[in-house]
């Protein structure tokens, strides 16, 4: 699936939005607080420092929730159930995100499964999605 | 006059619904609010002359004093979703009692579903939402609000049936209420098998789409006691707001939300009463999960214990603690920002005058949402004044 909502970077998520494309996840990263943080702003939201870095990360990441759309809606060509999950990377941060590469049913989705990125093209954007991990 | 905002200081000594609720293609979004507005001030029996202070969530607030004729000393366009009047009835309660506003009309209305009068609503792809969630299909509340819950219920132990039997205890208030939207009987079993719209949730664990408004005014209890309404007053006790994260995926805690613990416990330590003297409980319930998280966060049962309180039913006609007792968002009506219609039926309950009536009212609590798990809103209020 590539058509749907097309993501438009700010200045500010710019990043982001290059690292995809690149094929990267990339996330910022406190100096002082040494902690990954989600979404992109170009200071810390714990300590207000602009002292904080745009880092690739592993791209490793558990099922925190999810719900199954039954239906997208006409932002979407295609009406298959879409699975909208929130993940956490194993860097700390939590994400919105779609889990493809399995039946969009309940007991292909357990909680906790370890996921891994992938990247999507969507309009002239490239989304970050996650898949179960090899070997999970 | 400057006072306390807070302990009774303040009433709501005008309360209306438009004329109608439900499917109205014959009513532009803002007539929605002025139907309520005359309605709610003709309720308080107070000449629109002695409104000096207009509030609204949604639309520009200066069209909604104009088309009334009014030219305002004080406005409020608080817009922090459903949650907005509860937010707004704070505002306008802290206005009055610091004498920046005297008499207070807010206003709520919203063709939610047959979009009369409405802008256009496009989502902007630079937003934070529109590039971090939109694009992954949570574009509508059913598909973006819903998100956390699997995990609330696997950290609780909660299944599917405990939502549907949310929707099960709520529908008996609707059932004898003729102005509410779904009044079929229904069980657990019904709820689950109704057409799914984003797994866990079927439609039935989904509000209803609906048109319709609201309006209260909001003045002095000193003003109160001269008006024709004076035995029917309603008085603001205590409140709380707080926002938490512009997006669901960002919530600090899945199972638990900040402003529901904060705004509530602000609310009860500014009333000044405990949780064992209220009696009548609105929980703005956009869906089904939604009294759950509140019922725990706000403190009226522990955590993990709000499925049984509900399966139980503590929440339903007859019950300890009666809850959205015009059968609430999921049955009885919903327009967008729901709000204003839990504050509503509080304050038909506390003056007597609830379709479905729970005897001897004197206190309830109003918990509301808004932008997904964006904003709370809670008040305490009574219809004594102290
Ligand atoms: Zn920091």
């Amino acid at each position: 699936m590539t058509d749907g909502p097309v993501p438009r970077p700010t200045p500010e998520t710019l990043p982001f939005w290059e690292g995809t494309a690149a094929g990267e996840l990339r996330i910022q990263r406190c100096t002082p607080c040494d902690e990954f943080y989600f979404y992109p702003r170009p200071f810390c939201p714990k300590c207000l420092s602009s002292d904080v870095a745009w880092e690739k990360v592993s791209g490793n990441a558990t099922l925190a929730s999810y719900n199954i759309n039954y239906r997208p809606g006409p932002a979407f060509s295609s009406q298959d159930p879409l699975v909208i999950a929130l993940v956490e990377l194993d860097e700390g941060p939590r994400m919105m995100t779609n889990i493809v590469g399995v039946p969009a049913e309940p007991e292909a989705l357990p909680l906790g499964m370890r996921l891994t990125v992938g990247f999507q093209p969507r309009g002239d954007q490239f989304l970050p999605v996650f898949s179960p991990a090899e070997g999970a | 006059m400057t006072t306390s905002m807070h302990g009774g200081n303040i009433a709501i000594v005008g309360a209306s619904e438009t004329e109608r609720v439900g499917v109205l293609p014959d009513v532009s979004m803002i007539h929605l609010h002025t139907d309520a507005a005359r309605r709610a001030l003709a309720d308080a029996g107070i000449d629109i002359r002695e409104v000096d202070g207009v509030a609204t969530a949604g639309p520009n607030v200066i069209e909604l004093a104009d088309q009334l004729g009014i030219r305002p000393r004080w406005v409020d366009g608080t817009m922090i979703g459903g949650c907005s009047f509860m937010a707004l009835v704070r505002h306008a309660s802290a206005a009055i009692a610091a004498g920046a506003a005297n008499v207070v009309l807010i206003t709520h209305g919203e063709s939610g579903r047959s979009r009369v009068g409405v802008p256009g609503y496009a989502p902007a792809p630079t937003s934070i939402a529109g590039q971090f969630e939109h694009p992954y299909g949570a574009l509508a509340p059913y598909s973006s609000f819903t998100t956390p819950v699997l995990a609330f219920m696997k950290e609780r132990g909660f299944t599917r049936e405990d939502l549907a039997e949310v929707v099960v205890a709520q529908r008996q208030w609707a059932i004898p209420n003729e102005r509410a939207q779904r009044r079929a009987q229904i069980d657990v079993e019904g709820v689950l098998n109704a057409p799914p719209i984003a797994y866990p949730f079927t439609r039935d664990m989904c509000c209803v789409v609906t048109d319709g408004g609201g309006a209260l005014v909001v003045t002095s209890a000193e003003r109160a006691r001269d008006l024709p309404s004076a035995g029917r007053a309603v008085y603001v006790l205590g409140s709380g707001e707080g926002t938490g994260s512009v997006i669901v995926s960002q919530m600090d805690d899945l199972d638990s939300f900040g402003p529901f613990r904060n705004g509530s416990r602000e609310a009860f330590e500014t009333a000044g009463v405990a949780h064992a003297d209220i009696d009548h409980l609105m929980f703005y319930d956009a869906f089904a999960h939604l009294p759950l998280y509140m019922l725990e966060d706000t403190g009226f049962v522990g955590k993990g214990e709000s499925a049984a309180f509900i399966k139980e039913g503590h929440t339903r006609p007859g019950g300890k603690l009666p809850m959205n007792t015009q059968g609430g968002g999921l049955s009885y009506t919903h327009s967008g920002m729901y709000g204003m219609f839990a504050i509503q039926e509080a304050v038909r309950q506390l003056r007597g005058e609830a379709v479905v009536q729970v005897p001897d009212v004197r206190l309830s609590f109003v918990q509301g949402v808004g932008f997904m798990f964006g904003a709370g809103g809670s008040l305490i209020l009574s219809n004594q004044p102290a």
